[in-house]
């Protein structure tokens, strides 16, 4: 197989599967989480649910000021290399045309090297973040092989799409073809395993906000 | 389940018991485990990706140092559970382990899945119970938004239906289920101490009153070691004109069954209240100082017995603070020297109950300063959530008071004010164990004490 021609495949039916399998996939644990339902609260409400559910969807992204002089590494760090990887996944302009191309939806980019600062500043956040989990106490005494591949697969993709921006792996459709394949992975991946929390992450802090909220505490 | 109830302590195990002793074993604690599983548990699985934030959030954590101490931790056998029974990938991965000869290709390991045993419940028992008061703080930390307090609630019924919960807890919750009261406290004991509080004060008790409008319930920890309570309730209500009642029905309001996490216990001691309080026609009833018994008989007793109530529930704070605001309580003069306040876990961050404190607290204190953090943040006093019933949680008690202990210290105070007997009872013996000199009274009397004498 040629360069190009693995790229034509990255980019034609994998890309496809890889598309299909992240949106059932996503779709089944979606279903597997609500289908749960909740038992009827009968507890006379002290405050709103909806309301306070909606509100703790943002408000943990702001952390709180004792988390915040608790660890600021895991603070800081986090928030840079999340920041970093929406930025490069949504605001790349190449990232763009693709969406334009796939969902018809466009919005403007930023230009291409802020985008590639980003993407450095992200690889280190990552690197960082990776040390950490490794070395801090609590950290490591949770961590589990599918903590250590969720990082592997969210790196490489941060990884292969830099190299590719650089030329640093040649010929370019190689370099390309392979940044498409580890977003094919990390698509794959992600319904199986705790990348769902990029999207149930919302839906638990949605609970939340609404048990606290239903008795009158912005959570 | 519900013939459990009717032969309370016969179903419990015994003391040292193991899983042949009586109705309890494996099969129930992990059924009981997958009654518990609904929407949001599943969604905060779903979403816990380790960061371990949690782990600072909790008292117990902070003090000790110690990772298995971690907040979402202490949730692994049910996480396994809901991993293996509840997710398409658990259960394709325990398909494949049952029909296919896995080992023989050297897949096993890969797809090998932990399985929730015995011995394991019989481990995390401590976890759950002696290093964990339920007070939700960690739930208010999860950058994902894990709600891990009321996972562990939940978890709790897994342990009893399993035969893993602590001695203390299990008698705990047998005498409240024999006696009416955890501690064992009979009517007569009460009856006393009424004749008391109506000696000093001269003032009536309301007993079985029909039609009053608040019932009054109490702690059996409350008639024990602050009796100046319900002397000063008494008089607080006097001077209201407020129309109440004691019920020789029920008096106690905190609940067993919820901190030991049998849904069953939980329902027959709630009943109790609803019909005290049904029978004598009351409008309210009234939660003691007692953080504990107020989200139990508030929150989830409606849905231990599964119906709303004909009545509302307050805890004593609220219905102060609600007197306060209708001009009905009027006081002179104030403390003069320096106080700070321990808000209680269930109150606060698990109820709401934050304003209301310090709208009391501006009524009689002259120098009220407030811990750093409070309210909905405040730090645990290392007793709630079933620990102080639990003797094996002794020392892990204490060591989780330093976090409490070095929240004070930051602010100097001359008294401690709180509204919770076991927070209260805590704190006492916390701040004797590291002579410090510093008082801690209930709120309910310090506005007794400064009520303006009737005419």
């Amino acid at each position: 197989m040629t360069a190009m021609e693995f790229l034509m495949l990255t980019k034609g039916p994998l890309f496809q599967a890889a598309l299909a399998v992240f949106a059932l996939g996503l779709l089944a644990r979606l279903v597997e989480i609500f289908a749960l339902g909740r038992a009827h609260n009968y507890a006379a409400p002290r405050g709103n649910a909806a309301l306070g559910g909606l509100r703790t969807m943002y408000k943990r992204f702001e952390p709180d000021p004792g988390t915040f002089k608790a660890a600021p590494f895991d603070v800081v760090v986090g928030m840079i290399w999340h920041v970093g990887f929406i930025v490069a996944l949504l605001l790349f302009i190449p990232h763009v045309e693709l969406i334009k191309s796939t969902f018809g939806i466009a919005w403007p980019a930023l230009p291409n090297p802020v985008v590639d600062a980003v993407t450095a500043i992200t690889l280190l956040g990552l690197l960082a973040a990776l040390v950490h989990r490794l070395a801090h106490p609590v950290k490591r005494f949770l961590s589990t092989t599918e903590d250590y591949l969720i990082w592997s697969v969210t790196f490489l993709v941060m990884l292969t799409g830099w190299l590719a921006y650089h030329r640093m792996i040649n010929p370019y459709p190689l370099a390309l073809g392979l940044h498409i394949l580890a977003a094919e992975i990390f698509l794959v991946v992600l319904p199986f395993t705790k990348l769902t929390h990029i999207f149930t992450a919302f839906v638990a802090r949605y609970y939340n906000g609404a048990i606290y909220g239903r008795k009158g505490v912005q959570s | 389940m519900t013939e459990a109830v009717l032969t309370p302590g016969a179903d419990l195990p015994e003391s040292g018991a193991d899983e042949s002793a009586g109705s309890f074993s494996l099969a129930r604690g992990l059924n009981a485990l997958r009654e518990e599983m609904d929407a949001p548990v599943a969604s905060f699985f779903s979403s816990c990706i380790h960061c371990g934030l949690c782990a600072t959030a909790c008292p117990f954590y902070v003090e000790t140092g110690d990772p298995k101490y971690t907040p979402i931790h202490k949730l692994e056998p049910m996480r396994i559970l809901w991993e293996q029974e509840f997710t398409f990938w658990g259960k394709l991965k325990g398909t494949l382990r049952e029909k296919l000869p896995l080992e023989k290709w050297g897949l096993d390991k890969l797809l090998a899945g932990k399985q929730v045993t015995d011995a394991m419940l019989a481990e995390w028992e401590p976890l759950l119970y002696d290093s964990c008061t339920m007070c939700g703080r960690c739930s208010m930390v999860c950058p994902v938004g894990n709600d891990i307090q009321y996972m562990i609630r939940k978890a709790r019924e897994g342990q009893v239906a399993s035969g893993h919960s602590p001695e203390g807890l299990i008698a705990a919750s047998v005498r409240a289920v024999n006696t009416g009261s955890p501690m064992g406290l009979k009517w007569k004991t009460l009856e006393v101490q009424i004749k008391h509080v109506e000696q000093s004060t001269g003032l009536p008790v309301p007993i079985d009153t029909q039609g009053a409008d608040y019932l009054v319930l109490l702690s059996s920890m409350e008639i024990i070691n602050f009796p100046e309570y319900l002397e000063a309730l008494t008089k607080i209500f006097d001077h209201a004109g407020v129309s109440w009642t004691l019920s020789t029905q029920c008096f106690e309001a905190t609940n067993a069954g919820i901190q030991i996490g049998s849904k069953d216990i939980a329902a027959t001691l709630v009943q109790r209240v609803v019909d005290a309080a049904e029978q004598l026609g009351v409008k309210n009833v009234i939660s003691p100082e007692c953080g504990h018994a107020y989200t139990a008989i508030r929150w989830e007793g409606p849905n231990a017995i599964k119906r709303a109530y004909p009545f509302k529930v307050f805890h004593i704070i609220e219905v102060l603070d609600q007197l306060r605001a209708e001009g009905r309580i009027k006081t002179e003069g104030k403390e003069d020297d320096r106080l700070s306040m321990h808000d209680p876990c269930n109150l606060a961050r698990k109820s709401g109950v934050i304003q209301q404190q310090r709208n009391l607290m501006d009524l009689v204190a002259e120098e009220f300063v407030d811990l750093k953090e409070h309210g909905k943040m405040q730090w645990c006093c290392g007793a709630g959530g079933g620990v102080s019933s639990n003797e094996r949680a002794e020392d892990l008690k204490l060591a989780a008071f330093k976090k409490k202990k070095a929240q004070i210290e930051e602010v100097e105070p001359d008294r401690m004010v709180t509204m919770c007997a076991t927070c209260r009872t805590q704190l006492e013996e916390g701040l004797e164990e590291h002579t410090m000199d510093i008082p801690v009274v209930g709120l309910t009397e310090l506005i007794a004490d400064h009520l303006v004498d009737k005419e």
